[in-house]
């Protein structure tokens, strides 16, 4: 006779008031986001603050976010079955199941951005693989697939042995999609912002932090309507995992500067960057807001907060620097004036070929950004209620086999 | 009276009616397979639809010491050609072709110039597009399959040159020649539809500057060596904007 670890799982029980508000909230922010798409695909890009300088604008910052944070979701099921942290066990499936929504939810916004939304089936069935971006839509579709198939092997009991490889593959497959999430910025020969390699392993770095601050969030919520989620062991390692990310976010963040700098046809995008007009979003949103005060809450031993504060705050403001490190990639890589004619300048363009392009984004993109975020929740939940993915209680039981 | 045959289906009957059947089958598929059998029995070819040649690389060559600045008829030219009508905001409008004023940081020299899509022969925007939208002809033109476009705009981020435009709103009095349409992105085509069409093949903008009476823009096969455009190039050191990036630009630039 063996003995094998068994965990019960069940389906997410409402009941608390606080669950009505978050399910209303987002209802409502999908409206929003839906009736925006709609009329954006209606009225054309002309309602919203892009032009034919800044074309990827604030959608592409959200789609973006989600994308880089269903990655990083993936963690809690990572160190379950690939790192064998036991006690990562009872929120894999969670994590799982997070994953996938974040995804669905940038995906959305991403197609729905599009300026003919309506063909996506030609996006679906006509590749060019000498884009990356067509690579991507691979990795993104690949990444719904496995992640379905890490679900099920968790959930059956007799491909329960399969977990292990299946969470290898799910672990190999993010990497590579961030890394290719990177890469659609990184290879832009044209633009100084972004021809970089290294936003690349920025964007893992950056998907590890976004991906952990979204997953604990979840968590404590899913904790309060049902008290079966955290413990001190968890709450522990998250917090110095959150740390290591945050680290690592940072360094490459700096590595990335510093080689800019040291590059003179560089000098202009970083002067831009670092003391121009986004300089408040680089500094304050992403070095103080997404790193040094997160470090500051989650390690400085005066402050009297529980694990639980501290993991709460330091991953909200995680995610908003998060999302400021995204704004100056995307919309600060645009909103610099592109070097057309090196060793000249340029005295008079209609298209203002000279000048820094404003950007200012429209209600519109914000009710799209929020609703394909308010989507990944929602969709999140209602998964939750229908499959049994929350743990019943902490309890590991020893089961027989026989 | 009627009389109602009530015998059992003759076996002979049916099977007469069956040969009936595929005779006319066959005949039918016959007349459907005829137009297009017919030709190849006869020895008779027809005449393909003219194709762009990889025995051509049709480009520009700005002379930017005849261009003049103040003076945008090339782009009237262009705009007027293909129907662009501007709303007045140029960071939304089409921008197919735009007027730069350039000055030497170092000996102070001042410039003017047209700049459009320079139809690189390795192409960003054709490498990027995921859909296989943009894409280069043959003949070294880079254009944009309307049909195919998704709106995603990576080709506008790739770029260069700036050369391409999204389209922010419905557009209207389009020309048949040079389809446009909201939410898709357009760029200069070099008027293919000239290209084509044979016989008036100098592009609008070129046509325009020579209208003028100031002849910058001049068109033609890069490839042959006997071709106006390739003895002028090898007369005079023609310079390809961002030659850095080597992209092997169909558009070149003398005096920049």
């Amino acid at each position: 006779m063996t003995m094998i670890d068994h965990l019960r799982y069940a389906t997410l029980k409402p009941g608390r008031l606080s669950y009505g508000v978050v399910l209303l909230v987002c209802i409502a922010a999908v409206v929003l986001g839906g009736y925006s798409a709609l009329t954006m695909e209606h009225a054309g890009h002309i309602i919203t603050g892009m032009n034919n300088h800044v074309v990827w604008g604030l959608p592409h910052v959200f789609a973006v976010s989600l994308i880089v944070a269903a990655s990083g979701a993936l963690n809690g099921a990572s160190l379950a079955s690939v790192f064998g942290l036991s006690y990562y066990k009872p929120i894999a499936r969670l994590s799982v199941a997070l994953a996938m929504s974040l995804l669905v939810g940038g995906l959305l916004v991403l197609v729905l951005d599009l300026g003919r939304p309506d063909r996506l089936i030609v996006a679906m069935t006509t590749y060019n693989f000498r884009s990356i971006f067509a690579w991507n839509i691979f990795l993104y579709t690949g990444f719904l697939f496995i992640g379905a198939c890490y679900l099920w092997m968790m959930m059956e009991r007799r491909f329960n042995h399969h977990i292990k490889a299946m969470g290898r593959v799910a672990f190999a497959w993010r990497i590579v999609l961030t890394t290719g999430t990177g890469s659609i910025f990184g290879f832009l020969v044209g633009r100084n912002a972004l021809d970089s390699a290294l936003l690349a392993p920025l964007f893992v770095a950056l998907s590890l932090v976004m991906g952990t601050a979204a997953l604990t969030l979840v968590l404590v919520m899913l904790d309060r309507w049902q008290a079966t989620l955290l413990n001190d062991q968890l709450l522990g390692s998250l917090r110095r995992l959150f740390v290591w990310f945050l680290i690592a976010l940072v360094y490459f963040s700096i590595v990335h500067h510093v080689t800019n700098l040291y590059a003179t046809e560089h000098h202009s995008v970083e002067r831009y960057t670092l003391m121009g007009q986004l300089s408040g979003m680089f500094w304050i949103g992403h070095i103080f807001v997404g790193v040094v005060l997160p470090l500051g809450v989650l390690l400085l031993p005066t402050m009297r907060l529980s694990n639980t504060g501290r993991l709460v705050i330091s991953a909200s403001l995680a995610l908003l620097g998060g999302l400021a490190l995204l704004y100056v990639v995307i919309i600060g890589s645009q909103s610099t004036p592109q070097m057309l004619f090196p060793g000249k300048t340029i005295l008079a363009s209609r298209f203002g070929d000279a000048g820094f392009p404003t950007y200012h984004p429209s209600v519109w993109e914000w009710g799209l950004g929020i609703g394909g975020l308010a989507l990944a929740v929602l969709s999140c939940l209602l998964v939750l209620r229908v499959l049994p993915l929350l743990p019943e209680s902490q309890r590991i039981e020893n089961v027989s086999s026989e | 009276m009627i009389k109602m045959n009530l015998e059992p289906p003759n076996p002979t009957n049916s099977l007469a009616a069956r040969r009936r059947f595929l005779q006319r089958l066959g005949l039918l598929s016959v007349a459907v397979a005829a137009p297009a059998l017919l030709p190849a029995l006869s020895g008779a070819t027809i005449t393909p639809v003219k194709g762009a040649s990889n025995k051509h690389r049709w480009g520009l060559l700005i002379d930017t010491s005849k261009c003049v600045s103040g003076c945008d008829a090339c782009v009237r030219g262009c705009h007027e050609e293909h129907g662009i009508n501007g709303t007045g905001n140029d960071h939304t409008d089409a921008q197919w072709i735009r007027k730069i004023d350039l000055q030497d940081d170092l000996t102070a020299k001042q410039s003017s110039l047209p700049m459009m899509c320079q139809h690189c022969d390795s192409a960003p925007c054709v490498d990027v597009c995921p859909t296989g939208a943009s894409f280069k002809r043959a003949d070294g033109v880079v254009l944009v399959n309307k049909h195919t476009c998704i709106g995603c705009r990576y080709c506008v981020m790739a770029c260069p040159y700036k050369a391409r435009s999204f389209i922010h709103e419905p557009v209207s009095n389009q020309k048949s020649w040079a389809p446009r349409g909201q939410g898709t992105v357009e760029s200069c085509t070099l008027c293919v539809h000239r290209i084509d069409a044979e016989g008036e093949q100098q592009p609008a903008c070129a046509v325009a500057c020579t209208d003028e009476a100031h002849s910058a823009i001049l068109f033609g096969d890069l490839s042959d060596p006997q071709s106006d455009i390739a003895k002028a190039m090898n007369k005079r050191h023609a310079q390809e904007v961002r030659s850095d990036l080597e992209l092997n630009t169909g558009v070149r630039y003398l005096n920049l």
